[in-house]
């Protein structure tokens, strides 16, 4: 079967496309969020918040972008959560098929569609006045960050879309994901942080993502930012691969 | 007799057991289905007829006991039992974001056939679906909807199909539309196990009735068979006037003559 498999994926990514394609809403309350947060950072408490020579949208971009991919994977929970509940799931894995092609589509659904949502945001945010020197690696280093965090968190998703009882649990998740980056350097400094505070925001990934995007934007050298970012993206894709992958082989057993 | 049964049957199932935690569902449950035929598994509501079909559609793997479909064992030859069969679950199965037809061609490309598009449409007019093919299936009815989720299951021609409760919330039109499908399987020669729990359902469908009960199966024979169990009901009904009389002589004896008994009788 498993000759099938990147077939089958392709053709069940076709459909959960199609999905989107039909309901782009699911774009763009993605992208709204994130764009009315930057507007209300950057145009009412921008102004107090000291970012020193760096204007305030060029340093806010990176944390919106991080909570972009932290609200558009609910989605991907909650198509999961509807193919299982509809009972196509069943019918696909009862099928002759690649099987875990079915959890694949999801996943390469869930980078495409946030894929879109992240250029949806960086625009506006290009129309807000960021303005980046950063040359193709740089801009390609930044992408390939940002896949790297979407796959993890899209294979966190996996594991409440296949196991949620509910629409509701199967995307309430993401709330915590997102509310991460205010516990971190990407909308104020760290070091204005009280002691307990900041020595969390400076250990947590969301920080070490940040820097390393922000670093990169500016042109600054990245240091052992970009090591820990990549470090925090790998483990976590790792660690919530294998309990999405645990939750998936307890469902279809 | 057994063997013959054994060898022209194409689902066979033998001390199947499975439990949800401390929950015994099935307690060795046996049956066979002769190939082309309609076997109906009856049962009320929480019986496992879900379970028997969930193992035999390989999503579920039994605890005790073997069951083989098309010759292929379930827990051992998955992927070949997979190509065998066509699962229709207990709620229609159909992606109501796509139209009808993009959810035949789906199945059709998932199941890597060569002209999808020719597929979905002659499965459309077999339906009687041609005229809504083009509609987002959130816009179909419960039968129609049913309607596809069955041929959906019919393409590839798997020599197998499980419909799991496959009128269940059906109006009375559309579940006769969908007896009409699965009559119309038989007749082609496709292996039909159906689960229900209407009565009548399984009496006009079935070549084979099983009842399946508290985890096991307490009857299995065609539905004449199963109409000769009844007669022992009568005989209850029979013993139980005696017991009444018994009563009421016992009654009337100890309080007064046979005389008056005697009056009593003629009175009535």
């Amino acid at each position: 079967m498993t000759r099938h498999f990147f077939g089958d994926t392709a053709v069940l990514l076709g459909r959960s496309l199609r999905h989107i394609t039909r309901s782009p809403d699911t774009i763009i309350t993605t992208a709204i969020m994130p764009i009315a947060m930057m507007l209300m950072f950057v145009y009412v408490f921008g102004g107090a918040i000291n970012t020193g020579s760096v204007s305030y949208v060029n340093y806010l971009l990176p944390g919106i972008l991080l909570i972009t991919v932290a609200s558009g994977i609910a989605y991907t929970a909650f198509r999961l959560f509807i193919d299982m509940k509809g009972g196509i799931f069943e019918r696909f894995q009862s099928m002759p098929i690649a099987r875990s092609s079915v959890l694949w589509a999801h996943v390469l659904t869930s980078l495409v569609a946030n894929s879109i949502s992240l250029v949806v945001v960086v625009l506006v945010a290009l129309l807000m006045g960021f303005r980046s020197a950063a040359g193709v690696p740089a801009w390609l280093a930044v992408a390939g960050i940002l896949i790297l965090f979407t796959l993890a968190l899209t294979w966190l998703a996996v594991i409440p879309g296949l196991s949620a009882k509910s629409v509701e649990g199967a995307s309430a998740f993401s709330y915590p994901l997102i509310f991460l980056p205010f516990l971190s350097s990407a909308f104020v400094p760290t070091d204005t942080m009280p002691g307990l505070v900041r020595a969390f925001a400076e250990h947590q990934p969301v920080t070490s993502i940040v820097n390393a995007i922000r670093a990169l934007f500016t042109q600054q050298p990245v240091g052992a930012d970009i090591w820990i970012a990549l470090a925090w993206c790998v483990g976590i894709l790792i660690v919530t691969f294998a309990f999405a992958m645990n939750t998936y082989h307890r469902k279809i057993s | 007799m057994t063997d013959d049964k054994v060898r022209g049957s194409v689902i066979h199932v033998q001390g199947l057991q499975k439990s949800y935690k401390e929950l015994q569902v099935l307690r060795g449950v046996d049956f066979d289905v002769a190939r082309g035929s309609i076997f109906a598994l009856l049962g009320s509501n929480g019986a496992g007829k879900t379970t028997v079909v969930k193992i035999l559609s390989t999503l579920l793997k039994a605890d005790a006991g073997t069951a083989g479909v098309n010759g292929f064992d379930v827990a051992t030859q998955p992927a070949n039992v997979r190509e065998s069969i066509s699962l229709t679950g207990q709620f229609a199965a159909v992606d109501e974001i796509l139209s009808g037809r993009e959810n035949l061609v789906l199945v059709a490309r998932l199941r890597h056939l060569k002209g999808p598009g020719k597929i979905a449409d002659d499965l459309l007019k077999r339906f009687s679906l041609a005229d809504a093919g083009a509609r987002k299936v959130s816009t179909y009815s419960g039968g129609m909807r049913r309607r596809l989720d069955i041929a959906m299951s019919l393409i590839g021609s798997p020599p197998v199909i499980f419909l799991d409760e496959p009128t269940t919330g059906l109006d009375p039109q559309a579940r006769i539309e969908v007896w009409q499908a699965v009559k119309e399987l038989a007749h082609r020669g496709t292996t039909v196990l159906l689960t229900t729990q209407y009565l009548d359902e399984a009496e006009h469908l079935a070549d084979r009735i099983a009842i399946l009960h508290q985890g096991r199966i307490i009857v299995n024979g065609t539905l004449a068979e199963l109409k000769r169990l009844l007669p022992p009901a009568k005989v209850e009904y029979v013993e139980k006037q005696p017991t009444l009389e018994d009563v009421f002589l016992a009654l009337v004896g100890d309080n007064g003559t046979n005389g008056h008994d005697r009056n009593v009788g003629t009175n009535a």
